[in-house]
C-alpha cells in the first residue's frame, strides 16, 4: 500500500476534477466544498507520509516503479517517491491546497471551471515533486501550466490577459530548452530515470566534456531561474502575482517558485556538479542581486501586491544563495525558507486579497488606519510581516539563519550583503505595514470595513499556527532534511573527472 | 500483361476506392436531388471498405506483401501503415463534410467521388515503388483536390483557390517530372531500389544531383514546406473548410510518404548530399509558418500556416536519417492528422460555413459551446506541444531522432519555434475563454456525423498523448522497409 501512497496523494485531486464535472455549473455550494473536501482529504493522506518517513534513510522512500512507454526505441517509467527534500513541498502544497480554496469563495463566475482547474493545477504540483523520471517530472511540469494560466488569464484582474500570457510564454520557453537538454541526456545514457543517471554520475560511467556539462546545466538552470524567479529572468512575477486572483497568487508564491529551488537541488547540483561550480560565482551574484533588488524595488511599490511580489524576489534569492554555498547548513536553509516562505508570503497574498475585497484596491494608499477597524485582520497583517521579515521565532527566521550560517561558510562578504537583504524586509514590510494599518482613519471608505469573517480566519489560523510551530519546532523539521542535504552534495565532493584548470583554480 | 490475384490483392484497397467512386459517379445523375445526400453515406462506406480492406493486407502479410504489377507497387509494412492513415483521414473528412455540403449547396456527386479519387492517388503514392507511379498517384490525388479546392463554385476565393492550387501545383508537378526524367537519364531506371544501386557507384553526377534537387522542389511544394509554400494560406483558407481538414491532413501525409521513399530508398546513397537540403529547409520551414502564423487574424490562415511550421517539425525528424526518425515522422503524422483534422472540422462548424472565419469570432466560445471550446483548446495544445496531448509526443520522438542524430541545434531551433507557436496558438485560447462573446447567436447544433469525428479525434489526441505505445509498436516496424539495404 506504502508504494501507492504517493500515486493516490497526487491523482486524488484530480479525481476531484472529474467528480466536479459532473456537477451542473449552477451548483456553486455543491462545487466549492466538493473541491475542499478533496483538498483536505490530500492534504489528510500526505500527513501520513511525515511519520512513515524514516528520517535515517537518505534515499527515496515510498519509492513506486511502473514502466509507463516501452515502445521501440524509448523507455519511459512511472517512476515516483519522495526524500527529504520533496516530503516538505508536497506537504506545503497540499496544505496551501485548502486554504486556497477556501479564500476563493467570493469567486462567482463560472466557479465550476475554477475549482475544477485548481485541483488539475494540485495533481501538476505534487506530480513535480514526486517524480522521479526525467520524462515523467517534464510532463507535470508543463502540465502545470495551463490551469495556471487560465486561472490568472480568466479570474485575474484589468491586465490579467497580458499577464497570463508573458506568464506562460516566459515559462515555456524555458521548459523547452529544458526538454532539449532531457533528450540529450537520454541520448547520452539510455535513461531518463533521474535515480539511475545519478548514480551513473556518481559512479563515473555517465561523463560529459565540459563544454556538454555547460550547455546542459545552463538549459536546466534557465529554466528553474525563470521559476524560482532569479534577477535577470524575473518579470513575468510581478505582472502574474499582482493580476492573479488571491488563490493563484497564494499557489504561485508557495508552490510554483518552490520548483525553480526544486529543480536546483533534484537535478542540477547532483547532475552537473562540475558546471554548478563553475558557475557558482556567477549564480550567488545573481542570488544577491536579486535579493537586494527584489528588498529595494519592494520599498517603493505603491500597490500592495507588487510590493509582495518582489519581495518574494528577494526572499528566493535566499534560497538560491543557500543552495550555491554547497554545504548542508546553506542547503537546509534553503530548503526551510521555500517552505518559511510560501507560509508567510501566502499569508500576506490572502490577506492582500481581503482587503481587495472589501476596498477593490492594492494601493498602500487607499489605506491607513485600518487597525480601529480590522483589529484581527491587522493583527494576522502583523504575523504574516513579522515572518516574512524573518523575526524569531517564526519560520523564516529559522531558515534565513540557517542560509546566512551556511553562506557564511563560503564566502563571508556574500553573507553580508545577503544580511543587508533582511534589513531591507525589515524596512519595506514594516513600512507597509505602518502605511495600511496605523494612523488616523484617513479614508471614509475604511472606518465601516467588516473584520475577518470565519472564513477568512480558517485560512489564516492554520497558516500562522504552522508558521509559529516551524519556528519553534525547527529541528523536527531539519533532522528530516538532512540526510537528504547531504545526499545531494555527494557528486559535488566527488569530482569526476578533471575540469580543466581553471575550475581547479577556485577551488 | 496479366493481372494475377495476389497483384489485385496488392492493390485491394485503391481497387475498392475506385469502384465506389465510379458507383457514386454514375448513381449520381439517376438519384433525385433530394435524395442525393446518400451518396455521403454510400462514400463513407467506400472508404470503409477500403480500410477493412487494408486490414485484410495487414492479417495476410504473408500473402499480401510484396510487390505487384511487376514492381511498380510494393506493399511492406510502411505502405500498409500509411494506408491505415490516409483512409482514416478520407472517411472522417467524408463524415465531417455531411453538413457542410448540404449547406453550402455543393454536388454531393463529385464531391465525394472526387475525395475517393484522391485517396486513390495517395494510395499509391505510398505504396509505389517506381517513380512514374508517383507521379501518377501525385497527380491523381492532386487533380482530384484541385477541382475540391473549387466545389464552392460561386464563391470568389474559393475560385481563387483552386486556380491558385492548380497553377502553382502543375508548375511543381512539372519540376518533379523533371526531376524524374533527369535521375532516369542518369540512371537509366525509374524503380527506386534500382536508382540506388546505381547511386551506390556514383553519387556525385551533374544529372543525379539536379534530379534530386528538382525532386526536392516538386515533393517540397507538396508537403508545404518552406520556399515552395506561398499557396498555402490562400489555398487553405479559400478551400471548403472540410477540404482545407483533407488538405492539411491527407495529401500532405501522402506526399511525405512519397518524399521518405525517394530519398531514403532511391537515394538514400547520396543522403550526404540532401542532407542539408533537408536541414535548411527544414528551418526555414519552422520559422516561416510561425512567424506567419503570429500575424494572421483569420482562424483558417493561422491554421494554415501552423501546417506549414508542422512540416518544418517532420523535416527536423527527416534529417536526423535514422529508424528512429522515421517511425517519429509516422507517428507524428497520425497525430498531426488527428489535431488538423479535429481542427479545421471544429472551424468549419463554429464559422457556421465559410461566415465568421475571424479568430475574434471565437470570443467567448466557452460560454456558448463549452463542449466545442474544450475540443479545440485540446487541439491547440497537442500542435503546442503540450505534454498528454499526441502533439507533444510526436514531437518528442521527432526531436529524440534528431538528437540522437547529433543535430541539437535544429532541435534547439525546433523549441524555439515551440515557444513561438504557444504565442498564436495560446491567443485562440485565451479568446474562447477570457474574452466576452461579441455575439450572441446561439450556434447549431453539432450534428452526428461531426460530433462523431470530434470525438475521435479529441480523444485520439489525448489516447496518444498518454499511451502512445499502441501506435508506436506499429509504426516501428513500419519504418523498417525504408532501411533495407
Amino acid at each position: 500500500m506504502q508504494q501507492h501512497w504517493l500515486t493516490i496523494v497526487t491523482f486524488l485531486p484530480l479525481l476531484g476534477a472529474v467528480v466536479l464535472l459532473l456537477f451542473p455549473a449552477s451548483a456553486w455550494e455543491a462545487i466549492r466544498r466538493t473541491a475542499l473536501v478533496f483538498s483536505v482529504a490530500t492534504f489528510a493522506l500526505a500527513l501520513p507520509l511525515v511519520l512513515w518517513f524514516d528520517s535515517a534513510q537518505a534515499g527515496m522512500q515510498f519509492h513506486f516503479r511502473q514502466a509507463w512507454i516501452s515502445a521501440p526505441f524509448i523507455q519511459i517509467d512511472y517512476q515516483v517517491g519522495i526524500d527529504g527534500l520533496s516530503l516538505f513541498l508536497v506537504l506545503l502544497t497540499a496544505f496551501l491546497m485548502p486554504v486556497s480554496i477556501l479564500a476563493s469563495w467570493p469567486i462567482t463566475q463560472r466557479v465550476k471551471e475554477f475549482f475544477i482547474l485548481l485541483l488539475v493545477l494540485e495533481t501538476g504540483m505534487l506530480g513535480v515533486f514526486v517524480a522521479l523520471d526525467l520524462f515523467l517530472f517534464y510532463v507535470f511540469w508543463e502540465v502545470m501550466l495551463i490551469p495556471m494560466y487560465l486561472i490568472i488569464g480568466v479570474w485575474g484582474h484589468e491586465r490579467r490577459r497580458y499577464a497570463a500570457i508573458k506568464f506562460i510564454l516566459y515559462t515555456m520557453a524555458g521548459s523547452l530548452l529544458m526538454l532539449v537538454a532531457i533528450i540529450w541526456l537520454y541520448s547520452a545514457s539510455n535513461t531518463f530515470d533521474l535515480l539511475r543517471l545519478i548514480d551513473a554520475r556518481v559512479q563515473g560511467t555517465l561523463l560529459f566534456s565540459p563544454v556538454v556539462e555547460r550547455w546542459l546545466f545552463l538549459a536546466f538552470f534557465v529554466a528553474f531561474a525563470i521559476k524560482v524567479p532569479l534577477f535577470p529572468f524575473h518579470t513575468w512575477l510581478p505582472d502574474a502575482h499582482v493580476e492573479a486572483p488571491t488563490a493563484g497568487s497564494v499557489i504561485l508564491a508557495g508552490v510554483l517558485l518552490k520548483m525553480g529551488g526544486y529543480g536546483l537541488l533534484r537535478f542540477c547540483l547532483p547532475l552537473f556538479p562540475n558546471a554548478v561550480k563553475e558557475f557558482a560565482p556567477a549564480i550567488s551574484a545573481l542570488a544577491l542581486i536579486s535579493i537586494l533588488y527584489g528588498a529595494l524595488v519592494s520599498m517603493v511599490q505603491p500597490d500592495m501586491k507588487k510590493l509582495i511580489a518582489y519581495s518574494s524576489v528577494s526572499h528566493m534569492g535566499f534560497v538560491v544563495l543557500g543552495i550555491f554555498a554547497f554545504n548542508e547548513i546553506g542547503i537546509e536553509g534553503a530548503i526551510y525558507i521555500m517552505l518559511g516562505h510560501g507560509l508567510a508570503t501566502g499569508a500576506l497574498f490572502l490577506i492582500a486579497g481581503m482587503l481587495y475585497e472589501r476596498r477593490h484596491t492594492h494601493l498602500i494608499r487607499e489605506f491607513g488606519g485600518l487597525a480601529t477597524p480590522l483589529p484581527i485582520l491587522s493583527t494576522f497583517l502583523m504575523i504574516a510581516c513579522l515572518a516574512s521579515l524573518g523575526l524569531p521565532p517564526l519560520a523564516n527566521w529559522a531558515g534565513e539563519f540557517l542560509v546566512l550560517v551556511g553562506v557564511f561558510h563560503a564566502s563571508v562578504p556574500n553573507a553580508v550583503f545577503a544580511a543587508l537583504g533582511v534589513v531591507f524586509a525589515a524596512i519595506y514590510l514594516l513600512w507597509m505595514y505602518q502605511r495600511v494599518v496605523f494612523g488616523e482613519t484617513t479614508n471614509e471608505k475604511n472606518r465601516a470595513l467588516p473584520d475577518a469573517s470565519g472564513r477568512e480566519l480558517a485560512t489564516l489560523v492554520p497558516l500562522v499556527v504552522l508558521i509559529v510551530f516551524m519556528g519553534l519546532a525547527s529541528p523536527l523539521f531539519t533532522h528530516r532534511m538532512e540526510p537528504t542535504a547531504k545526499r545531494i552534495l555527494i557528486p559535488m565532493k566527488l569530482s569526476s573527472y578533471e575540469l580543466a584548470v581553471d575550475a581547479k583554480g577556485q577551488e | 500483361m496479366i493481372v494475377s490475384a495476389t497483384d489485385l490483392l496488392r492493390v485491394l484497397p485503391e481497387v475498392v476506392l475506385a469502384a465506389f467512386g465510379i458507383l457514386i459517379m454514375v448513381a449520381d445523375p439517376f438519384l433525385p436531388r433530394e435524395q442525393k445526400r446518400m451518396l455521403g453515406s454510400v462514400a463513407f462506406i467506400g472508404a470503409l471498405t477500403a480500410l477493412v480492406a487494408t486490414v485484410v493486407q495487414a492479417v495476410r502479410f504473408d500473402l499480401a506483401f510484396g510487390p505487384a504489377f511487376n514492381n511498380l507497387v510494393v506493399i511492406d509494412s510502411f505502405a500498409v501503415f500509411l494506408h491505415f492513415l490516409l483512409l482514416a483521414i478520407t472517411a472522417l473528412t467524408i463524415l465531417a463534410s455531411f453538413r457542410y455540403v448540404e449547406q453550402e449547396n455543393i454536388a454531393p456527386g463529385e464531391y465525394y467521388a472526387l475525395l475517393l479519387f484522391a485517396a486513390i492517388g495517395m494510395g499509391l503514392m505510398a505504396a509505389a515503388n517506381e517513380l512514374i507511379l508517383i507521379f501518377l498517384g501525385l497527380e491523381t490525388s492532386s487533380i482530384a483536390t484541385y477541382v475540391l479546392a473549387g466545389c464552392r463554385r460561386s464563391a470568389l476565393k474559393s475560385n481563387e483557390a483552386a486556380m491558385k492550387y492548380f497553377l502553382l501545383g502543375s508548375f511543381a508537378t512539372a519540376f518533379l517530372l523533371y526531376g524524374i526524367a533527369l535521375l532516369f537519364g542518369a540512371t537509366g531506371t525509374t524503380f527506386l531500389p534500382e536508382i540506388a544501386a546505381r547511386l551506390r557507384t556514383d553519387t556525385n553526377g551533374t544529372l543525379t544531383l539536379m534530379g534530386m534537387a528538382l525532386l526536392f522542389v516538386g515533393l517540397g511544394f507538396k508537403v508545404a514546406s518552406a520556399p515552395f509554400q506561398v499557396w498555402v494560406p490562400d489555398v487553405y483558407e479559400g478551400a471548403p473548410t472540410p477540404v482545407t481538414a483533407f488538405l492539411s491532413a491527407g495529401p500532405k501525409a501522402a506526399a511525405f510518404a512519397a518524399f521518405l521513399r525517394i530519398f531514403f530508398v532511391a537515394l538514400g546513397p547520396a543522403n550526404d548530399t540532401w542532407f542539408w537540403l533537408i536541414w535548411a529547409c527544414a528551418i526555414l520551414t519552422m520559422f516561416v509558418g510561425n512567424l506567419g502564423a503570429l500575424a494572421q487574424t483569420n482562424i483558417k490562415r493561422m491554421l494554415a500556416y501552423s501546417s506549414i511550421a508542422h512540416a518544418g517539425y517532420i523535416l527536423v525528424a527527416f534529417a536526423a536519417r535514422n529508424e528512429l526518425g522515421i517511425a517519429a515522422v509516422l507517428f507524428y503524422l497520425v497525430a498531426y492528422a488527428l489535431m488538423k483534422l479535429g481542427a479545421f472540422s471544429l472551424v468549419s462548424h463554429v464559422s457556421q460555413g465559410e461566415a465568421n472565419q475571424s479568430i475574434d469570432d471565437y470570443a467567448g466560445l466557452h460560454t456558448r459551446q463549452p463542449v466545442l471550446a474544450a475540443c479545440l483548446t485540446v487541439f491547440l495544445l497537442s500542435l503546442i506541444g503540450i505534454p498528454l496531448t499526441g502533439g507533444f509526443l510526436g514531437k518528442f520522438y521527432l526531436f529524440t531522432a534528431a538528437v540522437k542524430a547529433q543535430l541539437i541545434w535544429l532541435v534547439v531551433l525546433g523549441v524555439i519555434n515551440s515557444v513561438l507557436s504557444a504565442g498564436y496558438y495560446l491567443r485562440v485560447v485565451k479568446v474562447m475563454y477570457m474574452n466576452e462573446p461579441t455575439s450572441q447567436a446561439a450556434l447549431a447544433p453539432v450534428p452526428a456525423s461531426l460530433a462523431f469525428v470530434l470525438a475521435l479525434t479529441t480523444l485520439g489526441t489525448i489516447y496518444l498523448g498518454i499511451l502512445p505505445d499502441a501506435l508506436m509498436q506499429f509504426a516501428a516496424p513500419s519504418a523498417r522497409p525504408l532501411f533495407l539495404p
